[in-house]
């Protein structure tokens, strides 16, 4: 059964957007990322104009994060106190994100930005995670059944800035510069790509801020609602592209495939979720690398209106 | 009285082959509604000549063009700039119907002059105007190549030449597609009565295509109030999520 969007102007399969919608949420419950830098290349794929594409990306992802975020809430696995730090600065990324958005749609080199963001972050993340899970799950197989004992947290280079803020539930005293800074890069991302932006938000809260990880996620989703929230709202009052039909039927799928996905990911360790994440992460890269290499076999393409002088 | 009537005789010998025959035509529908479930629509265009005297000797053709709103489109080209593929080049075309249909009883160059075309805009390279080039493009002919062979493509754009059925030189009827992908507004439909080139009656309409129902409603809500869209596709996630949470946990809990 065909659907016609009324903001994309596309007529598509109502089954393909449900059905992709319950893939990413069955992605997004195994490895509790949201899903959002699958789902907005897929939808290009499908035929969706990139602007809406990652304008209703945003939208699709506060639903998902508002759902993960109630049950981190009920667990008390969120730091509130980080988690408004880096909504300021998340806040003022995603701001300038689409004010870059709207300048680079007019030069006509927005899917070139786009698709130069997800090759860039999704390798150097998609390997980074790749060899550190490879050598978690190594070091597993010599001793188990402990994991072994690490530090409160590690002392990294946030301890040694100025302007110090105690996060309690973090466990943390460590200066808000470069809290302020992961919140603006990845609230920029967040408006340039359509996605969360949990999958380089948790990475830098472990590994940059020395976050304990049973609040990462939470305190991510937190975030992340209000950032993609602002996204949605500044896409669709400057550019008109949210499309609230189709964020809604990829919503439908992506919730009932989350509950799957969750399912899933309990039967399966730590280590082999992760180094799955990164084998997905990494593919996404090379396609779209792929696409940028090799001569595309359309070498015009057309856009409405003017081009500035 | 009588010399009203010998210059009636005289304009009427001049205008006579334009008077002589009309067209009378029929629409299978003048409105298009795109509603949720739209896919697309085939709409029927079927007429006949209205003659007052018998028809000449010369064999009659009939050309149908339907035509989308007209908007500038801005047509890039990619190229290999530091490994990858970049848009490089832009050609701006200041005209471009957003849908465009022909349908002819024999070859196109046939049919119609050259002049007569020029002067009513009737094919595809005479509706798309006004382009220049923004860079230094070396081949901009290449570019509005482009432009019609990905909207033909698409289906935006048909030429089906020899496609209508012309019934001893009376009644004609064809059938044209409007793809799924529609832009509103209105379609000028025309049919022109042609012999040995040149345009001997002509006749037109317009047949409107708009969004109804939910689609008008949310496709105005976007444009007209962008914050309360926006606002309300907020609101929509946030339930959304909220409601999930809450049913699984009802469910989990059975």
């Amino acid at each position: 059964m065909q659907i016609y969007l009324p903001v994309a102007e596309v007529s598509v399969n109502i089954y393909l957007l449900l059905g992709l919608g319950g893939m990413i949420g069955i992605l997004s419950g195994m490895f509790g990322v949201g899903g959002g830098f699958l789902l907005t290349p897929l939808l290009f794929f499908i035929g969706i104009p990139p602007a809406v594409a990652v304008a209703t990306g945003a939208n699709q992802i506060v639903a998902s994060s508002v759902s993960g975020l109630l049950a981190h809430l009920r667990r008390k696995t969120v730091d509130l106190r980080m988690g408004m730090m880096l909504l300021v600065g998340g806040l003022t990324g995603a701001g300038g994100g689409v004010f870059i958005f709207n300048y680079l749609k007019s030069l006509g080199q927005v899917d070139l930005l786009i698709n130069l963001c997800y090759v860039i972050f999704l390798g150097v993340i998609g390997a980074l995670m790749f060899v550190e899970s490879l050598r978690a799950l190594r070091r597993s197989r010599v001793y188990r059944p402990g994991a072994p004992r690490r530090k409160l947290h590690q002392h990294t280079w946030a301890h040694a800035l100025p302007i110090k803020m105690r996060f309690r539930v973090s466990g943390l005293y460590i200066s808000v510069i470069p809290v302020l800074l992961v919140g603006f890069l990845v609230g920029m991302l967040s408006s340039i790509m359509g996605v969360g932006g949990g999958f380089i938000m948790i990475p830098a809260m472990i590994y940059l801020l020395g976050m304990p990880t049973r609040v990462v996620v939470g305190t991510s989703l937190f975030q992340i609602i209000f950032v993609t929230g602002f996204t949605t709202l500044l896409h669709a009052t400057t550019n008109f592209t949210v499309d609230v039909v189709l964020a809604l039927l990829l919503l439908i799928g992506g919730v009932v495939g989350a509950q799957f996905g969750t399912q899933i990911g309990l039967m399966l360790k730590a280590e082999q979720l992760r180094i799955g994440l990164a084998a997905l992460v990494l593919v996404v890269c090379g396609k779209l690398a792929l696409d940028l290499l090799l001569e595309p076999s359309e070498l015009f393409s057309l856009a409405a209106g003017e081009a500035p002088e | 009285m009588i010399r009203a009537g010998l210059l009636g005789l005289g304009l009427g010998l001049l205008a006579l082959p334009a008077l002589a025959e009309q067209v009378v035509l029929g629409l299978s529908r003048d409105r298009v509604q795109i509603t949720t479930t739209f896919d697309g629509s085939d709409i029927l265009i079927f007429g006949a000549v209205k003659r007052e005297a018998p028809a000449p000797e010369d064999p009659m053709d009939v050309v149908i063009s339907v035509q989308g709103p007209s908007t500038p489109v801005t047509v890039r080209r990619k190229s290999r700039r530091f490994g990858i593929w970049i848009n490089t080049d832009t050609v701006e075309v200041g005209r471009a119907p957003s849908f465009f249909a022909i349908a002819t009883t024999s070859p196109i160059e046939d049919t119609l002059l050259r002049i007569e075309d020029m002067r009513e805009r009737v094919s595809l390279d005479r509706a798309i105007s006004g382009w220049r080039w923004i860079d230094d493009v070396e081949e901009p002919l290449e570019f509005l190549d482009a432009l019609k062979r990905i909207r033909f493509e698409e289906g935006r754009y048909t030429i089906n030449e020899s496609s209508i059925a012309f019934d001893e030189e009376t009644l004609f009827r064809t059938s044209i597609r409007l793809p799924a992908n529609l832009t509103e507004g209105g379609y000028l439909t025309r049919i022109f009565l042609t012999r040995e080139g040149r345009i001997v009656s002509s006749y037109e309409t317009v047949i409107d295509v708009h969004k109804v129902g939910l689609e008008r409603w949310l496709y105005s809500l976007s444009r007209e109030q962008p914050l309360i869209y926006g606002l309300m596709s907020l609101a929509l996630a946030i339930f959304a999520g909220w409601g999930a949470s809450e049913l699984f946990r009802a469910i989990r809990r059975a």
